[in-house]
Parts: C-alpha cells; structure tokens; sequence
C-alpha cells in the first residue's frame, strides 16, 4: 500500500480535525474514541520485546518494512494511551524510513496533547516515539543491506 | 501505634491553608486540588522564608568560618539537629544524621553498617510493602556479600503476615528493614514487635519512617529501632533534605560512607583520622539552607499537633473510603485495621494512568502507577491503582471535587 499523503499533509488534516474540538473533555473523547477503534493487537505479538520501556501502561508496538516503507501496529491496556499511539501510527506508520526518523510531529503540541510528551515517566509518549524512529532507522539499514 | 496526642477541638483548616501560597495557584485553570501528599507535601510560607532569609541574610559555610555569618549559618543548622532530635525522641543530638532524604540514609546503612557486617549466607529480611529505596540497596548489598535476602509476605488487606514474619527471623538474619507506613496502601506496620522479635533473634532494625514522619509520632528511644530514616520533603520541609538516626553506639561501629571535608579530623597523605558524630557521616557542605528550614517544618507541625492534624486526616480517609466505595467495580488495595494518610484504589475495567489523565484536567493531583512498589503491585496482580493521600490543608470538600472528578472520568471512558 502507497500512502499518498506525507506526514506533514497528515499532522495538518489533524490539527484541523482537532481545531473542532472547543474543550478538553471533547478532545480526550476523540482519543478515547480513537483508542477504543484500533484493533487489538494479536496476542502474539504481545510479548516482553514488544514492550515499550518507560510507559506508565504497558504498551505493544510492532513494526514491519514493506517497499521501501515502515508500518506499525500498537496496542495498549490503558485507552487514552491508545488513542495516542493510534494518532502517532496515523501519522507515521506507511512513511519511508527517513521521513518517520526527521518527523518533527509539531502536531502533537497543536492539539494540546503536549503534556503528554513532556511527562516521559508517566505517559510514555516521547518513548513511543523514540521508539519508532528506531524501528525506521533499524529497518532502513537492515533493508539498505539486504 | 504511637497515638498519645489527644484529639482536637477543631482545626481552622482556612487558616491552615492560607500559610500554603501554592494552594492558590489554578491547574488546567481550576483551583488546584492536591492529593499527591505522599509523593512530597507542599510547603508553608514559614518554610519557604526560612530559605530565602538564610541565602539573604546569613549563607556562610558552616562549622569552619570564624566570622559572623559562619557562626550564625552553624548555630541554626545545629539547632535544627536539636529540633530533629527532639522531633523523633533521640537520645543525643549526634543520633541525627543529615541526609538528601530516605534513600541515602538506607543506602547510608546498607553501604557501611552493611559492608562491615553482612557475610556471606546472612539474610536480609524486608517486607512484600517496601519502597524501591529500601528494596534496592539491600539486593546491591547481598549481591555483593553473598547474602540473602527475605521478604516477609503481605496478606491480601494489605497487612503483614506477622505469621510468616516470625518464620523468616532465624540465626541469620542480621537486618530487618522495615517501612513503618506504606506509601502504596497506607498501612501502619507493627513495627514495636517487629524490632522487639528482631532484636530478640540478634538482628539489627531499620525502620523506614518515609511516610511515617509526618502523621504518627515517632520517639525512637520508645520504639527501640536501631536506624530510623525519613525525609523532610514528606513532612512540609524542602527537597534535598533528610535524617538517618542511628543509635549512637553503632553509628559509632560504622565505617564511614562518603570521604571529603567536613568528615574528617586529620589528613595526611598516608593515613586520615576521622571526625566524631555525626560529622563523620556528613562530608562535604550539607544542604544548610535544606536542614534549617526543616526545622521551620518540623515547629509547623508542632505548632498544630500531630494528634490533630491525625485527626483531621483520619476524617478525611474514612469519608474518602465511605465515598469511593460508591463507585460500582472499585475496589480499595490495602485495607489495613491500621491505616494512615493513602487511599489507592483500581476500578474494574479501567487502567489507573487513564484515570489519571483525566483528573489531571480537572486540576486534581493524584498519584497513578506502581508508586515504586513494583513487587507489591506484582502481589495484587494490578498494573498500578490511583492514591489519594492526604495533608493537613486538604479538606472534605476537596474530597467532593475528587469524587465528582472520579465520576466524570468513568463516564468520558465508558
């Protein structure tokens, strides 16, 4: 699958979706919401390696390369968090290596959410994203080798 | 327990909270409800003016200058000593020993009492309800000498299995390092027949009074623990600033922990003497201005009266529990007969940090988590609860706007 939109085209389209939403509790609906539709993730998958370290909840992610792109699966057992990671895979997940790894995600201060990314210890964004530059810089040199 | 202070009249908690500038400030723009008090309370003016007036008025290194300044910086930091000593029933004022806080006067133990003492095959026994402070240092320990180290199990209200306890102690058991309240479930250990068992087995006590300091009182001679360490950042104090009292014969036995000024008596480059009590165990320049404003601290609560202000949280816990028993799926982890200050609790079908968040944005401070007791957590089967733990200035309203917070998160998440 060939994602037409860049990441950039994607941050804005949710910053606009988001600029809807008036109050707080409006916006963590929406994550709530969001959380609550993305699929579970097979309990396969959901093994100690997967595991993101420094996140408060426990949360999954799962990362694969298919033609020249990087796509992600997550899970979570903490909704909100899971809202989060649905947005972040939205955003990130079918991007060439190199655009996943300089992604700036300002988007994430836009819609208010920057609280999250600031209290690493409890809410494990910044580590989620952490994580997923190092999926794309991972599979990019394992691909490039190939 | 220790509970001798007689009940109050009546707290003016109004007038109490008007000493606490940071109750004023608006998070996420409402008023600021905090219950985070076992994580670290907040500070009265008092306390936050003795700091400022010390770096104003009369910062000097302390013990060394003979000038002014230096002998008044000296003067206050010794009075504070006093005041701790008094605080916590000490015989002698070098029983106290400054601190960062609780987790270096355990490590402070475990590093030179435990280095000189611990053999390989002696054990080391804690409890299932430690902080990680006072997991962790005893695991370097054994590691290091070949010892083992001993949980004592919690039973399922969240007390100690005093049962199983008396089992673990043997021959060889050397330490029995101990919090005197959780901080995760609040409960108040028997730590009287604890040290008395201990002792009675030939084991040296440390009791972990992190969370204790603040609401019971503490006389240490009464108690006959052999280490008591607390910090004052939990009792209205400020950050960076702790007490390890130890009983002045064995501190006296200990080797020492950090080298450098202050600790010393004589260098030379072959061999340094070192200083008395309890200088010998406070290298380098303490945190003065942390150890003078703890003293600023320790009058606050004198001035309101332990028995009062337990009184007044007692009050607030038991509405708090009464309450959040209403909530359908809520189950309260650690329902000890004994109970101070913390309230934690898990929801059916909820996770704790989602619970968190959304009471967050409601300017309503709690704690979400494992609250550094991983294994306690691991024994509910709980990835973490939501706490509640209380102060002085928190009132029943404050409760109301948790509850109500509480019922608004669910609906968001349902």
């Amino acid at each position: 699958m060939i994602m037409e939109r860049n990441i950039l085209e994607i941050e804005n389209e949710l910053v606009s979706s988001f600029s809807f939403l008036d109050t707080w509790e409006e916006r963590y609906e929406y994550i709530i919401e969001l959380g609550k539709k993305l699929p579970a993730l097979e309990e396969e998958f959901k093994t100690e390696d997967k595991k993101i370290k420094g996140c408060q909840s426990t949360v999954w992610l799962v990362a694969s390369y298919s033609e020249g792109r990087v796509f992600f699966k997550a899970d979570s057992d903490a909704v909100i968090v899971k809202g989060l990671v649905s947005l972040l895979i939205e955003v990130l997940s079918g991007q060439v290596p190199d655009d996943i790894i300089n992604a700036r995600l300002d988007f994430i201060d836009k819609i208010g959410m920057h609280a999250h990314l600031a209290q690493t210890r409890s809410n494990g964004l910044r580590a989620m994203v952490a994580q997923m530059k190092d999926y794309a810089r991972a599979l990019k040199v394992i691909n490039l080798n190939v | 327990m220790i509970l001798t202070t007689p009940a109050p009249a009546d707290l003016d908690i109004d007038v109490i909270r008007q000493q606490f500038p940071i109750l004023d400030r608006m998070v996420q723009n409402k008023p600021l409800v905090y219950f985070d008090n076992a994580a670290t309370t907040q500070k009265p003016q008092a306390v936050i003016d003795t700091i400022s007036e010390y770096y104003s008025k009369y910062n000097a290194n302390i013990h060394r200058g003979i000038h002014s300044l230096a002998e008044e910086a000296t003067a206050a930091y010794e009075a504070s000593r006093t005041a701790v000593q008094q605080f916590i029933g000490a015989a002698f004022p070098e029983d106290i020993i400054f601190t960062r806080g609780t987790t270096e006067g355990i490590n402070l133990v475990a590093y030179t009492w435990g280095r000189a003492n611990i053999r390989p095959g002696d054990e080391i026994l804690i409890s299932g309800m430690e902080h990680h402070s006072n997991i962790v240092p005893w695991q370097i320990l054994c590691e290091e000498k070949k010892a083992v180290l001993k949980v004592i199990p919690v039973l399922d209200n969240g007390e100690l299995s005093m049962a199983q306890f008396k089992s673990l102690l043997g021959p060889k058991t050397k330490m029995v390092a101990i919090a005197h309240v959780s901080n995760a479930l609040g409960t108040v250990n028997p730590v009287k027949h604890i040290i008395e068992a201990a002792h009675r087995a030939g084991a040296v006590v440390l009791i972990d009074g992190a969370q204790s300091a603040v609401h019971l009182d503490i006389d240490v001679q009464d108690m006959d623990c052999d280490f008591f360490a607390f910090s004052g950042h939990k009792l209205y104090g400020p950050t960076g600033i702790g007490v390890l009292y130890g009983k002045k014969n064995i501190l006296e036995s200990m080797p020492v922990f950090h080298g450098g000024g202050e600790m010393i008596r004589e260098v030379t480059f072959e061999r340094t003497t070192y200083n008395d009590l309890p200088y010998k165990f406070e290298a380098g320049t303490p945190n003065i201005a942390g150890a003078i404003a703890l003293k600023t601290a320790i009058d606050f609560l004198n001035n309101i009266g332990k028995g009062h202000i337990r009184k007044h949280e007692a009050d607030l816990l038991e509405y708090a529990t009464a309450e959040l028993e209403k909530i359908p799926g809520l189950t309260i982890v650690g329902k000890a007969r004994n109970k101070v200050g913390v309230i934690s609790f898990v929801i059916d079908g909820f996770h704790p940090q989602d619970i968190g968040v959304l009471l967050d944005n409601q300017g309503i401070a709690v704690r979400t988590g494992h609250h550094c007791t991983q294994p306690l957590m691991r024994r509910f089967n709980i990835p973490g609860t939501v706490r509640a733990s209380f102060a002085v200035y928190n009132t029943l309203a404050e409760v109301d706007v948790l509850i109500a917070g509480l019922w608004k998160s669910l609906k968001m998440l349902s």
